[in-house]
């Protein structure tokens, strides 16, 4: 460098004083604030909900065979747990439930990004593609079991039917918010076709995807428990539609509310322990999440 | 460093790192045909550094994006033999998926660079803007001025022979610009890459450039040009920046007043 330069050292030091003058502080926040942030607040609402379920029960605002009270519950899920029988009953379904997702994410995932891509596709199926999304998959329940027979198959078909079009809209959704900056400086850079989609457009796009993927695990959920309340057969393994559609044909109000409360805490529990913890990760590793 | 050294050999070979040739381009509008550029004709040598000076709505962002091949001219022709021009936007335009150094490694992926080099290479060049330390840093966590600074660490990643520049200052407090100003001097001396450098402030033209070409507004047409002769390293407070600074700028309110007249 020749030597009539401005000072490279007062323009390092300089430069450096500016970084850290306005340069973002990042801090990880303590498990102690976590857990009184995070954990306390939820398990008070839960002891509070049983506290009034058992005020309730105490006074008898109904016969008891219609409101059971927090204990039967819990004698009928320990009943269940001494015959080996819970967890078998909440894996048959978590297992059939999982997999269905992840052939719903299979099929929606490519459809999503030909649906986003190709406009002729996205003219044809498009406006099917966000109709069904609102069309309840108890709706499909009746005629998979006419074309499939009662079996694991029409359990899939209801889910995929159910979870396919939330896995493709959020995809497509994520797709159109990319901002035009990020293709544009992608093709200045050489991504443009095949490697724009794989380097741009798909990072681009993975905040909404994984929001379509949380709602395609809610619906895939909720499809399979419809499927197994409707469509109960001995030949089936017992899942926690079963369990529900069991209590009702005993009248076993404890075991029905056992099966609802297993059905919720499952649906709530994958959300927690996956998707919301994956969809924090990606937001804040873009400085999308703004802390409080 | 050797690649300076065949990158310079190339330059005298060709003889020219952009050439624009009677470049119109219109836009079409709901009132009609738009006439943004009209028979722009500017040449950039290799090595040189030019800046494009113009009020706001001239047209400036439209000719760079037609010299980086964003957008096609109307008319007239857009040549860079050095092949694909890198382009540094007004905004940072970092992919907040990636890391500072993955951002410059990406570009140095899509130019073809052996993944056994690319971390290497990414550490060097941002070395080159000063920012050593940043390799692992997400976009979000670095000040605007650092960002400026891996972009266009980013930009020269692209080892490309001509660096297009869209105010990439422009958002950034004065003190930052000043020493980016000083950097970018710098690494235009350092690497001998050809520059054009759009602004809308007259200043930082002077301060930058060995050529200053004013553009007119609506048509966009080069209204004039000058060839700065102060000797770099200079400051945007010196004497003769100043000077030149005023010819140029009462240049361009001659230019905006037109308008107002009709
Ligand atoms: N895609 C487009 N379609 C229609 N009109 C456009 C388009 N792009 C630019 N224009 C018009 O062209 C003119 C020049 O725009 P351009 O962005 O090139 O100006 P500029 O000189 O870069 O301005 P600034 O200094 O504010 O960035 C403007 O009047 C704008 O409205
Ligand atoms: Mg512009």
């Amino acid at each position: 460098m020749a030597s009539t330069d401005t000072k490279p050292d007062d323009l390092a030091g300089l430069e450096a004083g500016l970084d850290a003058l306005d340069a973002v502080q990042v801090r990880r926040t303590p498990v102690r604030e976590v857990l009184l942030r995070k954990v306390l607040p939820p398990a008070l609402a839960v002891a509070l909900v049983i506290t009034v379920w058992q005020l309730l029960v105490e006074a008898q605002v109904t016969d008891d065979y219609k409101l059971p009270s927090p204990a039967a519950v819990w004698n009928s899920a320990s009943d269940m747990w001494l015959q080996g029988t819970l967890l078998e009953v909440v894996w048959t379904s978590i297992s059939r439930g999982l997999l269905g997702f992840l052939m719903a994410v299979a099929i929606g995932t490519p459809l999503g990004l030909l649906v986003a891509r190709v406009k002729f596709v996205r003219a044809a199926i498009g406006p099917i593609l966000s109709g069904l999304q609102s069309l309840p998959s108890v709706a499909w329940v009746a005629p998979a079991v006419i074309w499939l027979g009662l079996n694991d198959k029409m359990m899939y078909a209801v889910i995929l039917l159910g979870a396919v079009p939330s896995v493709a809209n959020g995809l497509v959704s994520g797709v159109d918010q990319v901002p035009p900056l990020f293709l544009r400086a992608g093709r200045t850079l050489g991504a443009s076709g095949l490697r724009g989609t794989w380097h741009i457009v798909l990072p681009a796009a993975l905040p909404g995807y994984l929001a379509g993927l949380k709602q395609g695990w809610a619906f895939s959920w909720r499809s399979l428990m419809a499927a197994e309340i409707i469509a109960s057969s001995p030949d089936l393994g017992l899942g926690l539609g079963q369990l529900l559609e069991n209590g009702r044909n005993n009248a076993d109000m404890p075991g029905i509310f056992l099966a609802i409360i297993l059905i919720l805490f499952v649906g709530i529990a994958i959300d927690l322990l996956v998707f919301s913890p994956l969809e924090r990760w990606v937001l804040r590793s873009r400085g999308l999440l703004v802390k409080n | 460093m050797a690649t300076t050294l065949t990158k310079a050999e190339d330059r005298t070979a060709v003889g020219h790192a952009a050439r624009i040739a009677h470049v119109s381009k219109s836009f079409g509008g709901p009132e009609g045909q738009q006439l943004v550029l009209d028979d722009i004709t500017l040449d950039v040598a290799p090595g040189e550094f030019v800046t494009l000076l113009g009020a706001s709505g001239c047209g400036k962002s439209t000719l760079l994006n037609l010299v980086a091949g964003l957008d096609r001219p109307t008319a007239g022709s857009i040549e860079t033999p050095g092949g694909r021009p890198a382009l540094m936007f007004q905004e940072h335009a970092l992919f907040p998926w990636l890391t500072a150094g993955k951002n410059i490694e990406l570009a140095l992926r899509l130019r073809g660079v052996p993944k056994s080099e690319r971390r290497t290479e990414a550490e060097r060049l941002l070395e080159l803007v000063r920012l050593g330390g940043a390799y692992g840093k997400r976009v979000h966590e670095l000040s605007g001025g650092m960002r400026q600074r891996v972009a266009m660490a980013r930009a020269l990643a692209q080892d490309s022979q001509l660096l297009l520049m869209d105010e990439p200052f422009a958002a950034l407090d004065a003190i930052t610009r000043d020493v980016l100003h000083d950097e970018l001097t710098r690494i235009w001396r350092e690497t001998n890459v050809s520059v054009l450098f759009v602004t809308h402030n007259v200043r930082e033209a002077v301060r930058l450039a060995e050529r200053v070409v004013l553009l007119s507004s609506r048509p966009g047409r080069i209204a004039r040009e000058w060839t700065v002769d102060i000797e770099q390293p200079r400051r945007i407070e010196d004497n003769a920046v100043a000077e030149l600074s005023v010819e140029i700028t009462e240049q361009l309110r001659g230019e905006i007043r037109r308008h107002g007249q009709h």
